[in-house]
């Protein structure tokens, strides 16, 4: 007999997984938003899922649903990718968390 | 001290503040008064926070790369989860609730750390950043030039090193587990904490012999 599928809410589960490839969304909302300018629209890939979930402090910090969490993901971009003349190896990366509400698969 | 060998003819430093304070002093202080004045917070618990952040030095770091350096187990722990391996095995407490991610450096990765945006910083283990962490050149161009900025400490990697920067942004902090220096093989942990500066903890520099401070 199979076990009774159980379904997760939206949100509960991460979407992303290590090694996809996303995009940083280039949006700007008014408010205080803690993704840098130099990141948005660039793309890199998911190192890991920072588990468990954390407080989504752009939320928190406006008193909107404070308290809810979200699912956070460490990042990986390589340098060439964000400064076209960058001088130094091609391996050079950067490293850097971003909530899943600015992640957009590619 | 006497008088002969120190006179006070010439002009000291000021201590205490002159003038009118900045426009972030006068914030700070209305705020805070406003805080207290509604009794949102006592002056008990500015007092015990700003004890709490006194008591949070480089030092506290260095006992945990030290420990790191002479026993894998913890260093395992250390790196799958900095900040329960910091509490656990050390009492630091995370009293912001940030977590830490522990970043190795090897013969082929170097890590550097940066908050883009202020200055996020992994006080809980190191305490206070320095200044230069916080202004804005090394913000914008640890980012963007990381290597022109490491070699302006000293640190000059060869191309086959890769440079990984870590921006600083919300939750997360990270300290830099720099390489044991060659040569330490008969350091005691204390011997190695000594080699453990706060610069080597943010990745500018590497850990040396030649750096050692008296151990506390």
């Amino acid at each position: 007999m199979s076990k009774p599928a159980i379904v997760p809410a939206i949100g509960e589960e991460p979407i992303f997984r290590p090694g996809d490839q996303i995009r940083i969304s280039d949006r700007s909302p008014i408010g205080h938003y803690r993704v840098p300018q130099y990141l948005r629209g660039k793309t890199g890939s998911i190192e890991a899922v920072i588990e468990p979930t954390l407080i989504d402090n752009e939320e928190e910090g406006y008193g909107r649903n404070a308290g809810s969490k979200r699912h956070y993901y460490r990042i990986a971009v390589p340098m060439t990718e964000l400064w076209p003349d960058y001088a130094g190896s091609a391996r050079d990366g950067l490293r850097i968390e971003v909530f899943e509400s600015w992640l957009e698969r590619i | 001290m006497s008088g002969t060998d120190h006179d006070h003819h010439h002009a000291h430093a000021e201590t205490a503040s002159a003038g009118r304070p900045g426009y972030y002093d006068m914030m700070e202080t209305a705020v805070r008064e406003l805080l207290v004045e509604k009794k949102l917070i006592g002056p008990d618990e500015i007092r015990r926070q700003i004890e709490v952040l006194d008591s949070r030095s480089p030092a506290l770091g260095a006992k945990v790369v030290a420990r790191a350096w002479v026993d894998p187990d913890f260093r395992a722990r250390l790196l799958a989860h900095g900040r329960s391996a910091c509490e656990q095995e050390f009492g630091i407490t995370f009293y912001d609730d940030t977590d830490l991610i522990v970043l190795e450096n090897t013969e082929k990765v170097h890590n550097l750390i940066v908050c883009t945006l202020c200055s996020c910083y992994p006080r809980p283990v190191l305490g206070l950043p320095p200044d230069w962490y916080k202004l804005k050149p090394y913000r914008a161009r640890a980012v963007s030039e990381p290597r022109a900025v490491l070699a302006e400490f000293g640190t000059i990697l060869p191309d086959d090193v890769e440079v990984r920067v870590s921006d600083s942004t919300a939750m997360i902090r990270y300290l830099v587990l720099p390489m044991r220096p060659k040569g330490t093989e008969h350091y005691s942990e204390e011997q190695l904490a000594a080699l453990v500066t706060r610069d080597t903890m943010i990745g500018v520099v590497p850990a040396r012999i030649e750096s050692a401070r008296t151990p506390s």
